[in-house]
């Protein structure tokens, strides 16, 4: 394919010259009888059919680069939300295909054909108010037909998420993905803050509220299919870009200021395998907010499970507390029994001295520890 | 001695080698500092040219990677340097070519370039003046254009490489030197050259402004002002208005990387440890960004839509289709232009409310623009068209601007913009519909203008090639990427490695031929930069009026001396699109052709004009004591 396309690329470009030049040399032939005629030189004629000639062209070029793209374009979306926005694209699409084959047509065929040619005098037409009334009327009420459905499009995307949303965070770092589910127990993420967050506890989990006990993070996006996800996005040091192509989900994640998006992802990884016809397909969440050297590699891969699978997968992971039983001595006493039951009842054998516990809670911890 | 390190600077870094041949008392002043409106057309003109070729060149780097990405580019070392590791691009390098190469095109190119040109040459040419209102302002204009083009080109030499943060700049990235070296002292030359381009700019939009509205000659009433005049009227207008939003949050920016302000930073944790910063608005950067970022788009576009109105006409021989219909989109386009900003913000988290607001103000847009593309359209209808390499370059920009303008109605659309925003779908659609068609208006502008500005004819059959290696060049390289872009490839990225389904494969082919596009396209440059440099020197010597023009300009002698006529400035009874008027002998009037002599093609109402013919010479004592006060 590479040397078709590259052939192609010459080819149109040596026609496009030799036409030109070809018709210097005819046009020359033909004003040899009459060179009295000063205002043009040979090439105008040859000038005219070059663009007759860029418009076949193009055209043959346009049509045949989409057919052949085609097959390489997203698949067909992969949520409830992004069905809806693919058919508008495809219809915005047709209508703006439609606009741009006719006008540059007209503009192609009007240079051809309205060429210099001598003892021709151009009609003065300076204006027609009924021609730009027309030419603006239409315009605006295609304009207002695609903003309307369009509008309404983004007013059901954008509007609150259902009660019964999975809230999923997502955090950007430079160059990575932190995900963080709400656990088993109370479905409610816990409060964050980044002046808590160190080597371990990354996306700085605060403790002090006790939301957070149950909370599990994760280095892969786990999704539930059919069922409304809310992700909560997040960035800790610069801007970054959620973006889920196959979803047809994108919202930057900002420093300061937490944004979300929520979406019903409607085909699982599987079924999207099978759609492929590759049994090594999996969705990944892409960067698409410039943020440094690893922009382009900051993706984390993606699985949108069955709801059933999606709830086992849930419930075999354990809480950041669970896995950190340090951080139990960032919990205020009168949450350390709520949060007791997330700590191992038996402390980890190789379980180093904390470093990040504060030193006068550190015997808390040892004794909670046993 | 301040006076001479800037003109050897001068010589070396922008080489106004046409300069050299006038050594005589007074060369200082004559082509260095002049004053001249002329003079300083030329030296933006060339500076912009030089300035094209480099971020060009940059771009030509980067596609290399991106369709090559195997390819060895030892070889560039000597250019590079230790931006070549082991062969690769170094990624962040990637990032600052990418930078740059928006910066540049954008900036020093399209807006320096093509408006600093043109409005500085045709502006007191085409209305009948003697020179800029104000001279001095207009030399200053030029020369913290120089400073900041100095001080953005010393960036690329330093050792941390220049601002790599994207063209936007976006804070925190742009903010913070620990999130990539490119924000450090590259970031803070960036900050200063676009402060200095911000003064440039703003000097010319008040001279341009002013000279429009106070200078023009007897009888050039607006409506009578050819629509060069009328689109760098408003292009002065947006640039005045928006540039110093841009200054504004520069200059925060500044503040946040220099003195521990907070206006865009909030809550950040950055190589490992959490920064004081609370607050801050990393939001409100980018709306101050965009306030002049989508204006720009439009002053970067009416000067090379004025241009092709002016060519269009002149080599169609006929008037403008809807003259009134031109300035009232162009207006229309003007106003709207500071309301649509927030559409490169779609998906920042901006509240989605807005992002309604925004998409209607958008899709309105389309509306003039539409308008536009259509006039321009039935002004070729039952023409006689002359294909001067100026009209060429027209036809394409007409061409491109439908073809990129198109997807725009796509990109407006916030519903749609969620999938494809910072794909290459939007890299197809802006540099079709401003990168291109600018670029063609900047050279309509050249060819057309060439004889008046120096004296001399481009060669025309190397126009004619420079024009069609360009036109399917520009095709091959843009129309592809909307491809990508459906398939989902963000923008700046090093590679798509990342990308699910082995994405990186299957356009590896489309995005080789874009850089072989690319290259060849550039290479074809090369064509047009022998024939301007050639022709300044050796060209054909030009005629009074090459182009059987209109418009004032052609009065003036064909080599324009200072004050730009010799005589009287000659009074304007019509306006400039007197093309094949019926009854006429000529297939043009000139301007400054009174009624009373063409009675035999005036129109009915045209007649009614003579009577006031006596007032307008009168006004010629009142036009003088402006020049002698």
């Amino acid at each position: 394919m590479t040397y078709l396309i590259g052939l192609l690329s010459v080819v149109f470009l040596v026609l496009a010259i030799m036409i030109v030049s070809k018709s210097i040399a005819l046009s020359k032939g033909i004003q040899g009888a009459d060179d009295s005629d000063a205002r043009v030189d040979g090439a105008n004629n040859g000038n005219a059919f070059g663009f007759l000639v860029f418009l076949v062209l193009g055209s043959i070029a346009a049509a045949w680069s989409f057919l052949h793209s085609q097959p390489d374009f997203l698949p067909i979306a992969a949520s409830e939300h992004g069905l809806k926005t693919d058919q508008m694209f495809w219809i915005s699409m047709g209508i703006v295909t439609a606009a741009f084959f006719l006008t540059n047509t007209l503009l192609f065929v009007f240079a051809f054909l309205y060429r210099y040619k001598k003892n021709n005098v151009a009609t003065f037409y300076p204006v027609n108010h009924k021609l730009e009334i027309i030419w603006t009327i239409i315009p605006a009420i295609v304009m207002a037909v695609l903003v309307f459905t369009g509008w309404r499009i983004w007013r059901d995307i954008t509007k609150q998420a259902p009660e019964n949303a999975v809230v999923i965070e997502v955090t950007g770092h430079q160059f990575g993905w932190y995900v963080r589910y709400a656990g088993n127990d109370d479905n409610k993420l816990g409060n964050q803050n980044y002046k808590l967050i160190d080597d371990t506890n990354q996306i700085g989990i605060d403790f002090t509220d006790e939301s957070s006990f149950d909370d599990f993070t994760a280095n892969e996006l786990h999704l539930p299919k059919g069922v409304p996800v809310l992700l909560k996005i997040k960035a800790q040091d610069v801007l970054h870009s959620v973006y889920l192509p196959y979803q047809r989900v994108k919202m930057d994640a900002v420093p300061g200021m937490p944004t979300k998006f929520w979406f019903v992802a409607n085909k699982s990884t599987d079924e999207m395998r099978a759609e492929l016809g590759k049994s090594d397909f999996n969705y990944k969440l892409n960067c698409t907010e410039i943020c440094g050297r690893g922009h382009f590699g900051m993706a984390i891969t993606v699985f949108v499970d069955e709801p059933e699978d999606y709830k086992a997968w849930v419930a075999q992971q354990k809480p950041f507390l669970t896995q950190n039983p340090d951080y139990l001595a960032k919990v205020p006493e009168k949450l350390k029994g709520k949060a007791q039951k997330y700590v191992p009842a038996e402390a980890p054998a190789a379980e180093s001295d904390s470093t990040q516990a504060a030193a006068g809670a550190a015997p808390a911890t040892a004794s909670l520890r046993r | 001695m301040a006076t001479a390190t800037l003109h050897a600077n001068d010589a070396h870094a922008h080489g106004h080698d046409h300069e050299h041949e006038h050594h005589e008392p007074g060369f200082i002043r004559k082509y260095i500092f002049s004053e001249d409106h002329k003079t300083i057309a030329k030296q933006y003109l060339i500076t912009g040219i030089i300035w094209a070729f480099f971020g060009g060149a940059l771009s030509i780097i980067f596609r290399l990677q991106l369709g090559f990405p195997n390819m060895n580019l030892d070889w560039l070392k000597p250019v590079l340097g230790e931006w070549i590791v082991e062969g690769k691009l170094e990624k962040e390098f990637y990032l600052a070519l990418v930078t740059m190469h928006g910066t540049i095109m954008v900036f020093f190119v399209l807006t320096a370039g093509l408006s600093g040109t043109f409005s500085n040459f045709l502006i007191p040419l085409q209305i009948g003046a003697r020179d800029m209102a104000s001279g001095f302002l207009n030399m200053l204009s030029y020369w913290f254009f120089f400073l900041s083009s100095v001080i953005m080109f010393a960036s690329l030499f330093i050792e941390t490489g220049p601002a790599s943060g994207g063209w936007v700049i976006y804070p925190p990235l742009s903010a913070l030197p620990q999130a990539m070296p490119g924000s450090g002292l590259g970031m803070t030359m960036w900050l200063t050259s676009m402060t200095f381009f911000i003064v440039s700019q703003l000097l010319g939009g008040v001279n341009y402004i002013t000279t429009v509205i106070n200078l023009r000659t007897r009888g050039m009433s607006f409506t009578k002002m050819p629509l060069t005049i009328w689109a760098f009227f408003f292009t002065a207008v947006l640039g005045l208005l928006s540039f110093p939003v841009l200054l504004s949050a520069a200059l925060l920016l500044i503040f946040d990387r220099s003195f521990g302000t907070s206006f865009y930073l909030s809550e950040i944790y950055i190589g490992g440890e959490a920064l004081p910063n609370v607050g801050g608005s990393a939001i409100l950067y980018q709306h101050l960004f965009w306030f002049l970022g989508h204006p720009e788009v439009y002053i970067v576009l009416l000067p090379a839509l004025g241009i092709t109105s002016e060519v269009i006409a002149t080599n169609a021989r006929k008037p403008i289709f809807g003259y009134r219909a031109m300035i009232g989109s162009m207006m229309g386009i003007t106003v709207l232009a500071f309301i649509v900003w927030a559409h490169h913000m779609f998906v920042t988290g901006m509240n989605p409310f807005l992002g309604s607001v925004f998409m209607f103000l958008t899709l309105i847009i389309a509306v003039p623009s539409a308008v536009k593309a259509f006039n321009y359209i039935t002004t070729l209808w039952k023409g006689n068209i002359i294909f001067t390499p100026g009209m060429l370059f027209s036809i394409g920009l007409v061409s491109l601007f439908i073809s990129g303008g198109v997807t725009g109605i796509i990109l407006g659309n916030s519903a749609l913009d969620i999938n494809l925003h910072d794909t290459y779908f939007v890299v197809a659609h802006f540099h079709l519909v401003m990168g291109a068609a600018s670029f063609f208006g900047l050279l309509a502008g050249v060819y057309h203008w060439f004889p008046k500005l120096f004296g001399r004819m481009m060669n025309n059959t190397l126009g004619y090639i420079h024009f069609w290696l360009t036109f399917a060049g520009v095709y091959c390289v843009f129309f592809p990427m909307h491809y990508i872009g459906i398939a989902g490839f963000p923008r700046r990225y090093y590679s798509f490695t990342a990308l699910a389904n082995n994405a990186q494969d299957t356009f590896a082919d489309m995005n080789a031929f874009i850089s072989i596009a690319a290259i060849l396209t550039f290479a074809s440059q090369a064509i047009f930069a022998f024939n301007f440099f050639y022709s300044i020197f050796k060209g054909k010597k030009a005629t009074q009026n090459p182009w059987n023009s209109n418009t004032l300009e052609w009065t003036t002698p064909i080599i324009v001396g200072h004050g730009n006529w010799e005589g009287e400035i000659p009074a304007v009874y019509r306006w400039p699109y007197d093309y094949s008027k019926p009854g006429s002998a000529s297939d043009f009037i000139p301007q400054n052709v009174p009624f009373s002599v063409t009675p035999e093609s005036n129109l009915p109402e045209e007649n009614e004009e003579i009577a006031n013919e006596k007032d307008i010479e009168g006004l010629l004592a009142v036009q003088n004591d402006v020049y002698n006060h």
